[in-house]
């Protein structure tokens, strides 16, 4: 294991690896065991609050409608926002100051609002402005919050991993005759999305865990909401938190495993392009990813294997 | 029609914003350091600490905010009984969701730097250690500061979300801008007005942030 | 180059589904409002109560729902013309209640909704159908017997609650205030001891202490700091609804099915409720 930061380990710094490591090690489990003892102390693990997730209705009623209410709204947001989030951010670059003026406005002002504010409204809007019913309400005030909110930061990521791009393709597709739109559709926005995949996917994250905002005000019973209700029931407060914070971690696991699969897949098809994207480039640009703020991964310093 | 604000002395509406800039200032302070120290871990020669980063940043960035702050009250304040050098119970909840905003946002941080430390090219740390520079002295005095320097604008992304995200700390019950909010919508039955207020208030401390991190990343990047 | 052309097609696809759907929701405006439950005859009756509140309003792992407000919102809605399988629970929580009633989401609300002058503008109350009065709850061997104990005691409710302002502006200035987003939270705290004492309507907290996970180690200091008059809730000028929910619950406490109800939900909880309350009698 070497990397460009530090020698291959000789003799001594093999030693000085395996010393760091035992301390390490022996830390981390005092802080493990003391925080078991605490919770020991405090009678966190006692059987019978454990004992309700054993039982199928403790699921079936509680926490996978609340799941499924999740995993809904985060799938449609992610389906509605994509492809709204590549048009915003393709529109910024327009050659057109009409174009690129309104749609910079609409994502500078939607990133600026917290997430929960725009379900809010969204939620008025339904109920104000459309037919749809009470029961449907939420999710659509729901998805559509998200949908502003991550299509604005996906359009800035996708603007960036343009910019990003090398000069040559853009004057490479002109010099065969393809018209704008044409370069910007094969050429540009295929090679950005592929770019860009750390940053969007865990702006996907976002998402998933931005549903649980709209439990909060608007009444969508997401997972966390039906946490409430069951722990309600079964008087277990903290393994609740627990056992909902595992749900959380493993289906965004699958999601960021799924989305590193697809990227690898993606890297070796481009490899013929020989696209090499100078990621300062992007680093440099106003903006990129939301919270995740992620660039490209180039790969150079830490190896494949640790991520 | 905005007759009620007045009505409202604990917190007042700049007294909740002023809040929110506090919970802003100290969290982003605070995972700054916390999220160096990770991105130093995810590259260090020790494989446990990289694990440790690894592990620590796909947990921490996988769980919901709201999940993270209530436990630090439920778990830190109610199991642990861990007072944060507090005597008072509302700047304890103060404390401990600055607490929960630095653990979270850190994994962020960390995952902004570290590609902040893959722009750097591979040139300047082989140069570094062929002078014989240790792995901490290339980290501290080679890569780090050019890193720093090519992800503020991710950085800045960082810092605009954790203002919104600290709206999460009305959970347990500081009472920062959208504790007051959630007040005022369930007394006044005016929630579209109520909304927009805090809305624009949102938008007075994001956009301004934005725009100067914006151009500071403009004028402080490395020219290659 | 296929995958690029799929995911281009999809894209397109997905834009186009997109205004499709936009356009759809603007088509449908003719039946604006009646998914909020007609008046008696409809197939369905939306009620609003609480989904987590043991003793009153608790969602069960079966699905099905228990406690007082259930049973009086039951009662209530077979005199409206509706049999319980047409009764369709919506969870609304506190902040909600007012909206969900402006906007016809549901017929009305039982949900520990207690009447007071600033809801009343918003929204017309039936009832009152019971009585609670503000309390604490205190570990069984706790020494908290006045308000004026809390003074140095950590104290906990639920955000945004008037009732802990109340104890901390009027009772005991020097007590700590914690706040959780749910009574369950507040509850734990009290087992472990970060938290003194929590403070809601006797009613509800009565419904936690009687838990299984919690039996016996709580008591209620019993010190009725407030009163509660718990109405129905309805759409602020829906008089016919409310003057049929007034003639239920007058019939539900002459034909004793209140009393049954208050047996069968505060019995185990041990908690003396008051006698029911006569209709338009709100205790100041």
């Amino acid at each position: 294991m070497s990397s460009v930061l530090y020698d291959a380990p000789g003799p001594r710094a093999k030693r000085r690896n395996v010393i760091l490591t035992v301390v390490f090690v022996v830390l981390l489990s005092l802080l493990l065991w003391w925080v078991w003892k605490l919770m020991d102390d405090k009678n966190q693990w006692e059987w019978k609050l454990w004992e309700p997730f054993t039982t199928s209705q403790a699921w079936t009623t509680y926490l996978l409608p609340g799941l499924a209410n999740t995993l809904k709204a985060a799938g449609l947001a992610m389906v509605i926002a994509l492809p709204l989030g590549a048009l915003f951010g393709i529109s910024r670059l327009s050659d057109h100051l009409w174009v690129r003026i309104p749609a910079g406005a609409v994502v500078e002002f939607f990133r600026a609002i917290p997430v929960l504010l725009l379900m809010l409204f969204a939620n008025e809007f339904y109920d104000r402005y459309t037919a749809v019913s009470s029961e449907d309400r939420p999710l659509y005030a729901v998805v559509t919050g998200l949908v502003l909110y991550n299509a604005s930061v996906l359009a800035e990521v996708v603007r960036a991993g343009i910019l990003a791009l090398p000069k040559g393709q853009t004057e490479a597709a002109k010099a065969i005759g393809l018209r704008k739109g044409q370069t910007m559709g094969t050429i540009l926005l295929p090679q950005a999305v592929t770019v860009m995949l750390p940053a969007i996917v865990s702006q996907l994250v976002v998402i998933v865990k931005d549903t649980a905002l709209g439990g909060v005000m608007i009444g969508f019973t997401e997972l966390l909401n039906g946490r409430a209700t069951l722990a309600a029931f079964y008087a277990n407060v903290i393994p609740s938190f627990i056992v909902v914070a595992i749900i959380y971690i493993i289906v965004n696991f699958i999601i960021t495993s799924f989305a590193s699969w697809l990227e690898q897949r993606l890297r070796r098809r481009k490899k013929s392009t020989g696209a090499v994207i100078p990621a300062a480039a992007i680093g440099g640009s106003t903006a990129t990813g939301g919270e995740g703020g992620g660039l490209p991964g180039l790969q150079t310093y830490v190896q494949k294997s640790d991520t | 029609m905005f007759d009620f604000l007045s009505e409202y002395d604990d917190p007042t509406l700049l007294g909740a914003f002023w809040v929110t800039i506090q919970l802003t200032l100290f969290s982003a302070l605070g995972s700054l350091v916390l999220g160096t120290l990770l991105a130093a871990m995810r590259v260090s020669p020790v494989p446990l600490m990289r694990g440790f980063g690894t592990v620590y940043v796909n947990v921490v960035r996988n769980i919901p905010l709201t999940v993270i702050i209530v436990f630090t009250s439920l778990g830190l304040a109610d199991i642990f009984l861990w007072t944060m050098g507090a005597d008072d119970v509302k700047l304890q909840a103060f404390r401990l969701s600055i607490l929960g905003f630095v653990a979270y946002t850190a994994a962020f941080v960390c995952e902004a730097l570290r590609s902040g430390i893959n722009t750097v090219p591979v040139g300047q740390a082989e140069a570094a250690r062929a002078i014989g520079l240790s792995f901490s002295q290339v980290l501290r005095l080679i890569v780090l500061p050019q890193a720093f320097r090519s992800v503020i604008g991710p950085l800045a992304n960082v810092l605009i979300a954790l203002t919104k995200n600290t709206t999460v700390a009305a959970a347990i019950g500081v009472t920062e801008a959208a504790y007051l909010m959630k007040g005022m919508i369930e007394k006044e039955a005016q929630t579209l007005l109520i909304g927009a207020i805090f809305a624009f208030g949102f938008v007075v401390l994001t956009l301004p942030t934005g725009l100067f991190l914006g151009w500071l990343s403009k004028r402080l990047a490395v020219k290659r | 180059m296929k995958l690029r052309k799929v995911s281009a097609a999809a894209a397109t696809a997905l834009v186009l589904a997109l205004t499709a759907t936009a356009c759809g929701g603007d088509n449908g405006d003719g039946d604006s409002g009646s998914d909020g439950g007609s008046t008696s005859g409809g197939d369905k009756i939306k009620v609003g109560i609480k989904y987590d509140q043991p003793g009153l309003g608790l969602k069960e792992p079966d699905g099905t729902f228990s406690g007082f407000d259930v049973d009086v919102a039951t009662y209530v809605a077979k005199e409206l013309g509706y049999e319980a399988d047409q009764i369709e629970f919506v969870e609304t929580k506190s902040a909600d209640r007012e909206n969900a009633l402006e906007r016809e989401d549901v017929k009305f609300i039982a949900a520990t909704y207690s009447i007071n002058d600033e809801r009343a503008k918003l929204v017309d109350f039936a009832g009152p159908y019971l009585l609670a009065h503000q309390d604490l709850l205190v570990k069984a061997d706790s020494d908290i017997t006045k308000g004026t104990d809390l003074n140095g005691k950590t104290l906990c409710s639920v955000t945004g609650s008037t009732s802990a302002e109340n104890v901390k502006k009027e009772i005991a200035p020097d007590a700590q205030l914690k706040e959780y987003g749910g009574y369950s939270e507040c509850i734990a705290g009290l087992q472990s001891g970060a938290v003194d004492a929590v403070t809601t309507d006797d009613s509800i907290l009565a419904g936690f202490a009687s838990q299984e996970n919690y039996k016996g180690q709580f008591k209620l200091a019993g010190l009725k700091l407030s009163n509660e008059n718990y109405g129905i809730g309805v759409k602020k000028g829906d008089t016919a609804t409310l003057d049929k929910i007034n003639a239920a619950l007058e019939k539900m406490v002459s034909e004793k099915a209140w009393e049954t109800a208050v047996k069968d939900n505060f019995g185990p909880a041990n908690y003396k409720n008051e006698p029911a309350p006569k209709i338009g009698d709100i205790v100041k």
